[in-house]
């Protein structure tokens, strides 16, 4: 058995599996770490469960993460010895969201025999696979790379001087104006100064706030060339205003908060390790209809504009497609489909899928170069009110 | 967090011997005696949060009981229970405190001539001019037990006031400029309540424990039916869980909560049934299901609940 899985102190033992949780996404820190110590002396340690659920309350911070922390709790809290003998852990029908050396390091660590890491990751439910297009889609977990150096960085210039902004709509909150309404608690503190005598007016006034943008981004393999910067793009806009974002090829993944990095590259790294169809079959259809059921209602309040990335190639079923975008259309207050083949010379819509989903889309435009992406912005930021 | 741990150690002190909570056992027990039957893993995380004093943040679809879990617990706690409604646009003005305006102008207007002006304006923003909203009443509470502090619905309100939010939760404080800061002496336990209409901010997060509550399996949500709707027999709040946890396999637009499941069956009680056959559950499945393109979906799950 190796030493630091079988260390007598509970704390240092603690500390570990909050690493592994680190190395498979979650935020774990130091704050964490005391939480779940002190968690840990309130239930009943000898209960499996129990410990189980109290760590998951600290290290969990949104729904996504408790598969990954049950997974890794199944992992490192799993009696070695036993699992050796049956063959295969007991209750894992998860697997951990790690690149495969990260896992294999890990599972040499516990003493757990590596050739689980393949199979594990192989095991993964894949709604394609049935389809038999894209074999071992979810393998690939494509190097986001290949793109050369010196063009994303001027793309990435571009999309940073860009003016990116969505139109304004009213909102109830307010601010100091001239024009604006009496502001009364601003209006009395100036008369208590002066006695009551002289009531100068203070004035307040509705407050506008950009309209929220939702992007539906395509990751699919005939995206290739794209996806990454229109990622770049999602990142840099994401920066100005509220943003949330969704990338698709074969299913739906809210990336949302990878892109909330700092650093671009630390984001696409975040993007290309944890949503596993990168570069697999497009199945729009689907992806909408995913969409539609988890997210629509969530995320398409206020005004919301939606631009959906995509060129079209879609394998799945045109008449869904079609059913999906009239449904997206009826939620959102505009819908935008970018598609980067417009730019090339003669390309017309002649995709079953592109004539399926064209009659609800408010404005087609292209996306295959920054040009492009500027008569956008000047679209977005000339939305009425 | 700079001062916390004299501040958790405060919240432990309050809350636990007044709860007499101790165990995971304990918290499902007490719940369940107030009419909120919950699985042992929200149990765990109640328990964890309240004594490691930190505010638990519950997350799940609409209708499995995010709200009800609070109003439980301050049941148990034999607390208050104060709520917060967050709704976009919500401001410190709605959320903690404002100035009662028109009291301020009456005193302005009695003041004589020869009062000092300072001292005036100290008057006018005192506490008695305080209008006190309730993150302000959690706050500055008198309560022999801590109150518990709902604030509903957190991802509706936006950014900023969630800032102001996590400042509050930081260290249970709020200043109020023309005052001072107003510290919390017990610290209220805090329940978070989100549907995800929108990411909210990891700062926040990190700040709370976190819990997703799923919906019930069969047996559990029967036995909520009966709870919250004793009218309903148990044969007739069997078929309609059943078929309602049918649904929620199914692809429907928006699956319909435990609230719904309870609404129906209290919507077939209230016509006379004992048990529901096909027909009846169709013409009131408008309590469980509020999108007409899932009504075809609904009839398929209704037909298929049982032969006859």
């Amino acid at each position: 058995m190796p030493a630091p899985v079988a260390a007598p102190d509970p704390l240092a033992r603690l500390a570990l599996f909050a690493r592994l949780l680190r190395d498979a996404g979650l935020r774990t820190g130091p704050d964490r770490l005391v939480d779940a110590a002190a968690a840990l002396s309130i239930v009943d340690a000898g209960s499996v469960e129990q410990v189980r659920d109290a760590l998951r309350a600290v290290f969990v911070g949104r729904h996504e993460e408790v598969e990954v922390f049950d997974a890794a709790f199944d992992l490192f809290w799993s009696d070695p010895s036993a699992t050796q003998t049956a063959g295969s852990l007991p209750q894992r029908g998860r697997a951990l969201p790690v690149d495969p050396d990260v896992a294999r390091r890990w599972m040499a660590l516990l003493g757990l025999p590596s050739t689980q890491v393949a199979r594990e990751q192989e095991g993964r439910p894949d709604p394609a696979s049935s389809s038999g297009y894209s074999p071992g889609e979810l393998l690939r977990h494509r190097d986001f790379r290949d793109m050369t150096w010196e063009e994303t960085l001027q793309v990435r210039r571009l999309l940073r001087q860009a003016p990116w902004r969505v139109a304004e709509r009213r909102t109830r909150r307010r601010r100091a104006d001239r024009r604006g309404g009496v502001d009364l608690r601003r209006t009395m503190r100036i008369a208590a100064r002066h006695g009551g005598e002289s009531f100068q007016l203070a004035r307040i006034r509705r407050r506008t706030t950009r309209r929220p943008l939702v992007i539906l981004c395509d990751v699919s393999g005939s995206m290739d060339r794209y996806s990454r910067q229109l990622l770049v793009f999602a990142h840099a806009i994401g920066h100005r205003q509220r943003v949330e974002t969704f990338a698709f090829s074969t299913r739906l993944t809210r990336i949302t908060h990878l892109l909330r990095r700092g650093d671009v590259d630390v984001a696409l790294d975040h993007i290309a390790a944890q949503v596993h169809d990168i570069g697999g079959g497009t199945r729009i259809g689907d992806a909408l209809h995913d969409f539609n059921r988890r997210y629509a209602r969530r995320v398409l309040g206020h005004g919301a504009v939606v631009l959906l990335i995509s060129d079209g190639w879609d394998r799945g079923d045109a008449e869904e497609l079609g059913a999906e975008m009239a449904r997206l259309r009826r939620s959102s207050r505009r819908l935008i489909w970018l598609n980067p083949l417009i730019g090339g010379e003669g390309y017309s819509p002649e995709t079953r899928g592109m004539r399926a989903a064209l009659p609800y889309v408010d404005d087609f435009l292209a996306a295959h170069d920054v040009n492009a992406l500027d008569e956008l912005g000047k679209l977005l930021a000339a939305l009425p009110r | 967090m700079t001062n916390g741990p004299s501040e958790g150690q405060a919240g432990e002190v309050s809350i636990s011997p007044a709860s007499g909570l101790s165990s995971v056992d304990d918290v499902v027990a007490r719940l369940g005696e107030h009419g909120y039957l919950c699985d042992r893993r929200l149990a765990t995380a109640i328990l964890v949060a309240l004594r490691i004093g930190k505010p638990l943040f519950l997350e799940g679809e609409a209708g499995v009981g995010k709200t009800e879990a609070a109003r439980a617990m301050a049941a148990v706690l034999g607390a208050r229970l104060i709520r917060l409604q967050c709704y976009e646009g919500i401001d410190l003005g709605h959320a903690a405190y404002e100035w009662n305006y028109a009291r301020q102008m009456l005193h302005i207007r009695l003041l004589g001539d020869a009062d000092d002006r300072s001292r005036a304006e100290r008057d006018l923003f005192s506490p008695e001019f305080l209008l006190r909203r309730p993150l302000l009443d959690a706050i500055d509470n008198d309560d022999a037990v801590a109150p518990v502090l709902l604030i509903d619905e957190i991802d509706r309100s936006d950014e900023e006031f969630e800032a102001f939010l996590l400042e509050v939760l930081a260290d249970f404080a709020i200043s109020i400029p023309e005052l001072g800061t107003v510290r919390a002496e017990r610290p209220p336990f805090v329940v978070l309540t989100g549907n995800r209409t929108r990411e909210v901010h990891d700062a926040l997060k990190r700040r709370c424990l976190y819990h997703w509550i799923d919906y019930p399996d069969l047996e559990r949500e029967v036995a909520i039916v009966r709870v919250r709707a004793p009218e309903v027999t148990e044969r007739l709040a069997r078929q309609v869980t059943e078929v309602v946890q049918r649904m929620r396999g199914m692809d429907l637009y928006k699956l319909p909560g435990v609230a719904e499941t309870v609404d129906w069956a209290r919507a077939l009680a209230a016509l006379g049934a004992v048990e529901a056959d096909a027909a009846l559950m169709r013409e009131t499945v408008g309590a469980a299901v509020k999108y007409q393109e899932d009504l075809e979906r609904a009839a398929e799950a209704i037909a298929g609940s049982r032969p006859g």
